[in-house]
């Protein structure tokens, strides 16, 4: 019942001009995110002026940005069939839940809810239903709310509420570019000043300009002579300033008994003639080698003057012949019709139609066919990898399959799998202690019984607590049980990724790297704050996984409440789960890391040492490491084993090096004894010898 | 049975003129072949007894000319009508597009029209061909002798035409209904190409 959106009506196909800039602008503003800024959005304009077209962009250009978006466009009368149709078939409820569940809801036409106070009544119902689920609602209508008759009091302030705004008739310039845009789509060329004198006739009405275009074109086609202005001028029609319909006009003129009726009937006639018997493909073949009767007819009429039985004999089978034979430019154009409704290019079949020999148009066909087939199974494919793929122009030209066949290639290379987590990291290896006891436990549940119980799970832990650590272990824990690949990575990187997609305008195919996931566990996703690109994404993200429930797990290490910078929206989403606090590891945990790692190290197993390691004061397991490794480094210098008391030497500074003061360079400093900077790794002992810059600088 | 050749760019029909002996087929081709401007005709071929009658066949070829870009060659042939000619007839109608049935309205004839049809129902079956899917108009000739000699047309059609095909009344002598007659068969040949042999 719902029509689907006419691949043709999109914004790149609408010509914007001064009248309707205000309502693109609105109309894009409301595809990027429906349901916020205006809503409802309804746009009036007289028919004829591209209602419907920026109906079906906002509809097209909201599924492009998000794939799943439920969008449906129905024009009202479709909307009432399908409401009479459920009360009668006792479905009211159904029908009404049907369009709630719609993220976008794109009503044409609404002026015909005229003294129908039942259907006013269902749609107020539904504006609001969809207004307060934030849901986008679209009307047009030709005229402003106020002047529909007898339209409900209430409804004129819900639309009121929205935005109200119209598309007035295009300007000169706008009729000109609009001229040229459909020109050069039908592939017709046309001299200087023909267009524009076309526009100057003011015909402000969209649909009839393009009617007056297809005029053109088809007289161009048949005409050997390129087409004058003033020709153009006449075979339009030249419109007197009101709205006057064609045959009122050619009345007028005939009264007037003036050149320009005779001229006008004439270039008429011309066309009719020319059109005549070549069937469906007159208009589309420029060659117009059907042009049937006229050639054997000509030629043999001047055999003899007298009624002929032969020539009329012969012209009538050529007809007959002409039309006949001419099936198979019917049967090209009919495939024109068809593939290009479809979207495709046919410039392939157009090109045949121009021919005036084909050796075997079924072939021909086939093959386009065959063609055709082939990118529809492309296109199935990179669909598959990347849904908004499915439109790309890439898979509409018969005759270049190879660059479908490359972009499918691009859309694989973009879907490979996404990083997953580090395999050194496991859960069994992680140390439990009092102070990460919830984490870990937390971790487990997650691993065993992943999207069903804690999701989406935070860890919120200072830098170094060994949050990204627990992270790739639950990834790592995650990925027998997540029902997909498992996407671990840090939101500096989910953001990088993000540029390089816009950079190579493959956001789709980035997205569906992540779409698909069986879980997505995120490092440090307080560094999103402020990137409001990846914010979108992810939060699309995470409603799109968390909705196909699968496990989501983030690291901060910003507690969410205090987090800058990231949208309400998201930071909600993610208090919705669990929140647990990875705290910097305690001594204990420290001991039980430092002796894994001597032990990894070195091979030998010295309590003492990791005891006193663990005893310095560490912000994080990674410091504590990195104390130990200072012990290591001095233990392989001084090419002694490590021991308690070379870590106390390296780590305390005591006891004091002798040959300190008088040696080496020092600072001067002397860190005392039971100072802040007890500890010798605060000092800087070893100076550069900045001797040798200083006298090149004193040079 | 090829009709439209894409390949060398030609429609070639062959219309064949059936009927009963001295009914009027070679008048038919003859008064055709009278009006055809030289350049477009080829040479009747008629092979005929001393008393004008046809013995094998005549054959006339029509250039058309070019249409749409098809060299388009109509050739029509009669058949001798005589009941001992069977064997000629066979072979004539092999590989017709179209058939004439050119009936004698003679009421005396009335029997020779009947044999005659019958005949070319039974040649046809003989070759495979279904009388109902090949293009048949049916001309009922001499149209201009005295009313109570002949049958009108409505009694012709009551008579012969029970498939409710094309008929014309004529009078081949002097020309009426003779380019109707072909006009009537050619249309319906041609209308076949769409259907037939054209683009599958």
């Amino acid at each position: 019942m719902t029509v689907t959106l006419n691949p043709l009506y999109r914004f790149d196909t609408f010509v914007v001009g001064a009248a309707n800039r205000l309502a693109v602008t609105a109309a894009k503003a409301v595809a990027e995110s429906p349901g916020t800024v205006y809503n409802p959005l309804f746009i009036y304009a007289r028919p004829g002026l591209g209602k419907t077209h920026l109906l079906m962009g906002i509809g097209h250009a909201a599924r492009a940005i998000n794939p799943r978006m439920a969008v449906e466009y129905l024009t009202l009368d479709e909307f009432v069939e399908a409401f009479h149709a459920a009360i009668a078939a006792g479905h009211g409820e159904a029908y009404r839940k049907r369009f709630l569940d719609v993220d976008l809801l794109l009503v044409d036409d609404v002026q015909f809810l005229t003294h129908r106070r039942e259907m006013q009544a269902e749609l107020l119902r539904l504006t609001d239903a969809l207004q307060s689920a934030n849901r986008q609602i679209v009307l047009t209508s030709d005229r402003p709310p106020a002047e529909i008759e007898a339209l409900d009091e209430r409804l004129i302030l819900r639309f009121g509420g929205g935005l109200i705004i119209d598309v007035s008739a295009p300007d000169y310039e706008t009729r000109v570019a609009i001229l040229r845009r459909k020109a050069e789509e039908r592939r017709a060329t046309f001299g200087d000043g023909v267009l524009e004198a076309v526009a100057q006739l003011g015909i402000d009405n969209v649909r009839e300009l393009l009617g007056a275009l297809n005029r053109l074109i088809a007289f161009q086609a048949v005409s050997e002579k390129a087409l004058e202005p003033e020709q153009a001028r006449v075979l339009v029609g030249g419109k007197e300033a009101g709205g006057k319909k064609a045959d009122e006009r050619e009345a007028d003129g005939k009264e007037a008994g003036g050149k320009e009726a005779d001229r006008r009937e004439a270039a008429r006639a011309e066309i009719r003639s020319a059109s005549s018997g070549a069937g469906p493909s007159a208009a589309l073949s420029s060659a117009a080698p059907g042009a049937p009767a006229a050639l054997p007819s000509a030629s043999v009429a001047s055999a003899s003057s007298a009624p002929d039985e032969f020539t009329d004999f012969l012209s009538e089978i050529s007809a007959t012949v002409a039309q006949q034979v001419d099936a198979w430019k019917s049967q090209v154009s009919a495939a024109i019709l068809r593939w290009g409704g479809e979207g495709y290019r046919t410039a392939r079949l157009e090109a045949l139609l121009e021919q005036e020999m084909v050796r075997d148009p079924g072939q021909e066909l086939r093959a386009f066919e065959a063609d055709v087939e082939r990118l529809q199974a492309l296109q199935d494919q990179a669909a598959a990898l990347a849904p908004d793929l499915a439109g790309s122009p890439a898979f509409k030209d018969p005759s270049d399959i190879p660059a479908a066949e490359a972009l499918l290639q691009l859309t694989r290379d973009g879907a490979q799998p996404p990083p997953p987590p580090s395999p050194l990291w496991l859960l069994d290896d992680l140390i439990e202690g009092s102070g990460n006891r919830m984490a870990l436990q937390a971790a487990r549940a997650v691993a065993e019984d992943p999207a069903k119980r804690y999701n989406p799970l935070v860890i919120v832990g200072a830098s170094g607590a060994g949050k990204t650590h627990l992270l790739h272990a639950i990834g790592n824990a995650l990925a027998p049980r997540a029902g997909g690949l498992v996407a671990c990575l840090s939101a500096p990187e989910f953001t990088s990724e993000l540029i390089q997609a816009i950079d190579r305008d493959a956001v789709g195919t980035w997205r569906e790297r992540y779409r698909h996931v069986g879980a997505f566990l995120l490092d440090d996703v307080h560094l999103i704050a402020d990137k409001d690109r990846t914010q979108d994404e992810l939060f699309v993200l995470f409603n799109l996984l968390f909705e196909s429930e699968r496990q989501l797990v983030f690291t901060s290490a910003v507690p969410l409440a205090a987090m800058r910078g990231v949208e309400d929206r998201l930071r909600t989403r993610l208090e919705g789960g669990l929140v647990v606090d990875l705290p910097a590891p305690d001594q204990e945990i420290r001991q039980q890391v430092v002796a894994r790692e001597l032990e990894l190290k070195t091979g030998s197993r010295d309590p003492e040492l990791a005891a006193y390691v663990a005893s310095r004061p560490a912000e994080s397991i990674r410091a504590a490491q990195g104390l130990l490794h200072r012990v290591l480094e001095a233990a392989e210098a001084k090419q002694v084993a490590p021991s308690a008391r070379l870590a106390r030497e390296v780590l305390d500074g005591t006891p004091a090096t002798p040959s300190r003061r008088s040696g080496g360079r020092s600072s001067g400093i002397v860190a005392p004894t039971a100072g802040g900077a007890r500890s010798r790794e605060k000092m800087v002992w070893d100076w550069p010898d900045i001797s040798e810059r200083v006298l090149e600088e004193w040079r | 049975m090829s009709l439209v050749n894409f390949t060398a760019r030609e429609i070639t029909c062959k219309i064949v003129y059936y009927g009963p002996g001295r009914s009027g087929k070679t008048t038919n081709l003859q008064y055709v072949y009278g009006r055809v401007p030289e350049s477009r005709r080829g040479r009747m071929v008629s092979l005929a007894t001393q008393t004008d009658r046809t013995l094998f066949f005549d054959f006339l070829p029509l250039e058309l000319g070019e249409i749409s870009g098809f060299t388009t060659k109509f050739q029509l042939y009669t058949v001798p009508g005589q009941n001992y000619y069977n064997a000629t007839r066979k072979l004539v109608l092999q590989g017709a597009d179209g058939v004439v049935f050119v009936a004698d309205s003679q009421a005396r004839r009335f029997d020779d029209n009947m044999e005659s049809l019958q005949n070319l129902q039974d040649n046809l079956l003989a070759q495979g061909v279904d009388v109902r899917q090949l293009p048949v108009v049916f001309q009922y000739n001499k149209q201009d002798l005295p009313n109570d000699l002949i049958l009108s047309r409505d009694e012709m059609d009551d008579a012969l035409n029970f498939r409710a095909v094309l008929s014309f009344g004529a009078d081949a002598l002097h020309g009426t209904g003779v380019f109707e007659t072909l006009r009537g068969i050619s249309e319906i040949v041609l209308k076949r190409l769409a259907t037939g042999s054209a683009v599958a």
